[in-house]
This record gives C-alpha cells, structure tokens and sequence, in this order.
C-alpha cells in the first residue's frame, strides 16, 4: 500500500498563507485601534434572523436549525417562528433598556413575510445585515455562481426594498461560502462580511474584484455554540461571556481596542428562562466604563 | 509492533503497583509539560483515500478560519500566560508552519519551548504510506526543525493521530526517544521497538483541550477544575513514584478570550503548589531514560518471568 506521490508535494509550502484571500497578521503586532468614544472594548451584538421553509432543503446542506422530522416538521418550523415573533421582540427590549444597538442579519424572506418587523428594527435604530434569501439558501463550493450570486442580489434587493437601504454587511448561513463567494459579494456592493472566525478585530481580504473587510464573528461565543451544541446553561452562557470581557479589557490596555461578537439566536436566548440571562449580561456589560455598544457596520467602518 | 496480531505488542503489562519508584528531580512529585499544538491545515488539502480532512467542501470556512486563529490570536494569548506562570512548551508542531508562519516558531522557540513533529501539515495523514513514505516525513520533520530552529527533535506525536504499523519503528531508528501517541500509562514506559529504545511519553487524550471542549462539551471553568484536579491526583500519587501529567492545548480553543482566563488559574494553581517539576517531554525522556528504563524494563522482565 502507498499513497499517490502528489500526496507528499506541497505546492503551497512557503511563507504566508496556502491562499491568496488575505495575509498572515498577528493581531498583538498591529497598531492599537481606538473605537469611537475611546472605548476599550466594544461589543458587538448580531442577531440571526431566520426564516425556515417547512420543505428543507439539502443543496447544497441542511441549514443548523434547519426542519429535522419527516414531513411536515411542525415542531421546527413553529419553533423557529417563535424566535421570530416572540424571542426577537425579548431582545428588542433587553437592547433598548441598555440603549444599545445591534446588528440583526436577516433572510431576505423575512423582509418581505414581515415588514412590520423590519420597521421595529429600523426604528430602533439597529443595523440590517444580509443573510441570504432564507434558510434553504446555503452556500458551498459546488452551487453554481448565477444561483450564488442570485441569493446575494436577491437578498440584498429585498431588504432594500423593505427598508430604504441596502446593507452593506453580510453574513452566509451557518458562515459557509464557496471559493467565488468573497468576490461575489465585492461585486454585489457589500463592504463587509462576517463568515471568517480567524480574527478578532476586522481586516482586510482581497479578491480580483476588490477588497473587503471581515468582521470576526466568533462562532465559539454564539449562543448555538455554547447553549444548543455544548447544551450549557444560560447562566453559563453570561459567565463565559462575562469572563471573556474581563480578558479582553484587560488586554485592551496594552494592545489597543478589541472586540468582543456576541452572536444571539432569537429561539435560543429568546426563550423565557433564557431572557433574564442576557438581560443580566448586557445590563452588567453596559455598566462597565470603557465599553461602547457598536454594530458590525460601524466596526468595519463601512456606515 | 505485531502486525496484524491481536494484541499488537507495543508494551510490557506493568500494573500500578510494585515498580521501580520514578524520582524526579528536587523531590518532585509530578512532571508536568504543557503541549502546544502549533499546527498548519491546509484550506485545500490533497485528498487521503483513508479519512477526509474538512467536513465541508473546501473552503471549510469555519473549520479552516477556527484553526488559523491560532497563529492570529490563540498562540500569542496562550503563549504569554504560559510564561508568565514559567511553563515552558513542547510543541507538537506540523512542521510547515516553519515555512507558513516562522514567526510562531521563531516565538517559541525563543522562550526555550521544545519541538517533537506532529506530522508536515495537520491535513497530511500517515494512513496508507509506504515505507518510503512514512521515512520521507520523518527525514522532513527533522531537517524541517533543525533548519528553523536548531533543535533536534526527539519526539513524535503522528500528524493528526494517524499511524502505520512501522511509525515507533522508523521513529526509534531515526534516534527519536519518545512517541506521544500512546495512552495506557500515567509513567513513562518502554516501548518495544525494532532497532533503538523508545519510551511512551504519557500526554493525554482526556485532558486535551479538543476533549474537553468538544468532546465533553466542559465549560471553560470546568475544564479548568478538570485540569486541577488531575493535577492533584496525580501529584499526590507522586508521592509514591514519579507520575506524569500533560497538558495538550490548541491556542484555537484555549487561546479563546472566555477560556484564558480560568485556564491561567490552572497555572498559576500548579505553579504555586511546588510539588510539580515544570518542565518539558524531551527531559522527561532524558530524566527517565538515563534513570528509570533499564530498571522498568529489567523488573518487566522479572514479573514476566514470574508469571511463567
């Protein structure tokens, strides 16, 4: 037995990275940023807002979350609408009694099944990302590029036409993109994207069509992450994150403003005996001297 | 080992009772060595016949961006907390990142961190090579660290845990003293090998951040009470003769900002006891090797004869 010699060849073995979408960079070797207001830590509050068709589907993969039964997958498909009506407006007002402002990534079926809940966001002053058409619109490499860059149109066009304006942040289902995927959204007019975890401030990426900046969502602080997949406590959840803004701040001192993503999940955190824990959390967060509030867009700098 | 035979014959059964007492250096009671993966995957990875690399199409972006943040973020964090607690490293290193990111080697291997191969990239599997091969990565692995860092390595753990039944053997001939890859002991212990003397350095599966984070699903304060009390256990049974406690770590999961924090506790907690020899595998390997194998494996010897 032996494996094909190509298999011991490594055409990319050089310094720097095995790609050319951006370099290599060590976040503590990097000019200090300064967030607005001199904060040394800003949080950054997304919000998933998802839209679930009863008929699933698997191309290119089921979305996390996504219908889970035989048809007609009632429970998943009322679930996630519970989110939608119900969690969504708990955070909503766990914001507003802190005053702070999110971003909310949502389907672009959402707008357009909804419009009065896009009104309440924009109202309240939050940010609009675009988040695919709806959760049957996964990306991966193998999907066509007229249909990919038809669910970046799309959904672009579709939370313009409910709000005015076009969003300049994206974030893909479940952060998974295609090789074309950042040079699609360069040529779609989006200024950022949130689907790369490498980081944990924004940087640049380039493609053939242009540049564009990624804001670190990390997927290790989602809710999803620590609550659904982990199957950790709320209370756990405001811990964890608790004690990540107490290393961040600190660190801050030394190195410059950092960033802490805190990714939410209208039915995960939404849910009664889950509120009261981030409530608890962004009321602890908000008193803290040195920490500003800031959507996604004002942290790339593209609003 | 034995090819093909039931049991593969890596080791001699020495139950935990009655051996030869390990001593550590200073009346240490336990090793302890902090292991750093410092690892490269590749975001399009030549294809192995025997195991997929990314679970998605490539670019996995999550898979892929999770572990490059590592050499971004993770291994700055983790690294500054291990000095400021006097915890050296021995990295389990996937020895392009010599060539990718030689500023990660070049900081550890400043701050006296020790190298043993982890394979030349994380996304490059041993399973279904040749001799020729399996010699080729290893003649890598060693020019690869020697040029970068002038170290020789003297360990191996097999590019994500993935072995052929000559890996020990070619390791041991090459002059290696220790594989990391083995797990059923809380000592050193010799390993049966063709040509050369190997020992099992004891690390852990169990105690590895990965099991603890996505395997066991802990929190990060519950790995870290896991941590302790490992350490205490352990360090306790020291009293009776030397043990061995490893802490493998990836700076993508321990370098994350909600887990640093109660992970330094766990340092700092070790290194005021004074009850552990901080310190690295390779003096392990030298400490129990100039010390402890002729002894371990002459009593091996004994009880076997015994039992006959």
């Amino acid at each position: 037995m032996s494996l094909d010699p190509a298999y011991l060849a490594y055409p990319h073995r050089a310094e720097g990275m095995d790609h050319d979408l951006y370099h290599w960079s060590n976040l503590f070797d990097r000019p200090p940023i300064v967030w607005p207001g001199e904060a040394k830590l800003a949080v950054s509050v997304v919000i998933s807002l998802e839209w679930f068709p009863i008929t699933a589907s698997d191309k290119p993969f089921r979305a996390p979350g996504h219908m889970q039964t035989a048809y007609p997958d009632y429970r998943h498909y009322t679930s996630r609408e519970y989110g939608t009506r119900i969690g969504f407006y708990r955070m909503l007002d766990a914001l507003a009694a802190v005053g702070a402002k999110a971003s909310v990534a949502v389907n672009g079926a959402i707008a357009e099944r909804y419009p009065a809940l896009l009104r309440d966001i924009v109202a309240a002053g939050h940010e609009i990302v675009a988040h695919a058409t709806d959760m049957n619109a996964t990306i991966a490499t193998g999907i066509a590029e007229e249909e990919e860059r038809a669910i970046i149109r799309s959904s672009l066009d579709m939370l313009e036409k409910a709000t005015g304006r076009r969003p300049a942040g994206w974030l893909s289902i479940a952060r998974s993109q295609s090789w074309n995927t950042p040079r699609l959204l360069v040529e779609e007019g989006v200024c950022y994207m949130l689907d790369w975890v490498n980081d944990e401030l924004p940087y640049r990426m380039t493609t053939v069509a242009g540049g564009i900046v990624n804001v670190p969502l990390n997927h290790e602080l989602s809710d999803r992450q620590i609550i659904t997949t982990q199957q950790h406590s709320a209370d756990s959840y405001r811990v964890q994150i608790e004690d990540a803004a107490d290393w961040l701040m600190t660190e801050a001192v030394g190195y410059g403003g950092r960033m802490l993503p805190l990714h939410l999940t209208p039915y995960i955190m939404g849910l009664p005996y889950r509120i009261g824990a981030l409530e608890t959390l962004l009321q602890g967060l908000a008193g803290r001297e040195g920490l500003s509030f800031l959507t996604t867009g004002d942290i790339a700098g593209c609003i | 080992m034995r090819e093909g035979e039931k049991d593969p014959g890596l080791y001699d059964f020495l139950p935990y009772r009655g051996r030869p007492k390990i001593e550590w250096p200073d009346g240490k009671k336990v090793a302890v060595w902090v292991s750093p993966n410092l690892e490269f995957y590749e975001i399009d990875p030549a294809p192995n016949p025997h195991r997929k690399s990314w679970a998605k199409p490539h670019p996995d972006v999550v898979g892929y961006a999770h572990r490059d943040y590592a050499n971004r973020v993770g291994h700055w964090r983790m690294a500054d907390v291990m000095s400021k607690h006097g915890f050296p490293g021995s990295v389990s290193l996937s020895v392009a990142l010599c060539q990718h990111v030689p500023d990660v080697v070049e900081d550890a291997n400043a701050r006296g961190w020790e190298f043993f191969s982890h394979g030349i990239y994380n996304t490059r599997y041993s399973y279904g090579m040749d001799e020729a091969q399996e010699r080729a990565i290893i003649e890598d692995s060693i020019r690869t660290v020697r040029d970068a860092t002038g170290q020789t390595i003297k360990g191996w753990l097999a590019p994500a845990l993935t072995h052929t039944p000559r890996t020990l053997d070619l390791i041991a001939e090459y002059g290696l003293s220790y594989t990391c890859d083995l797990y059923h002991d809380d000592q050193p212990t010799p390993i049966h090998v063709a040509n050369g003397k190997l020992i099992s350095m004891p690390y852990s599966l169990e105690v590895n951040d990965h099991y603890g984070f996505f395997v066991y699903n802990m929190s990060p304060r519950d790995y870290a009470d896991t941590l302790i009390r490992q350490y205490e256990r352990l360090a306790a049974e020291g009293d009776e003769s030397g043990t061995v406690m490893c802490i493998p770590l990836h700076s993508y999961l321990i370098g994350q900002p909600h887990r640093i924090g109660p992970f330094e506790e766990v340092l700092r907690h070790i290194a005021q006891d004074g009850r552990a020899w901080i310190t690295r595998s390779g003096d392990i390997a030298d400490h129990f090797i100039g010390q402890g194998y002729d002894r371990l494996l002459a009593d091996a010897a004994h009880q076997s004869e015994d039992a006959q």
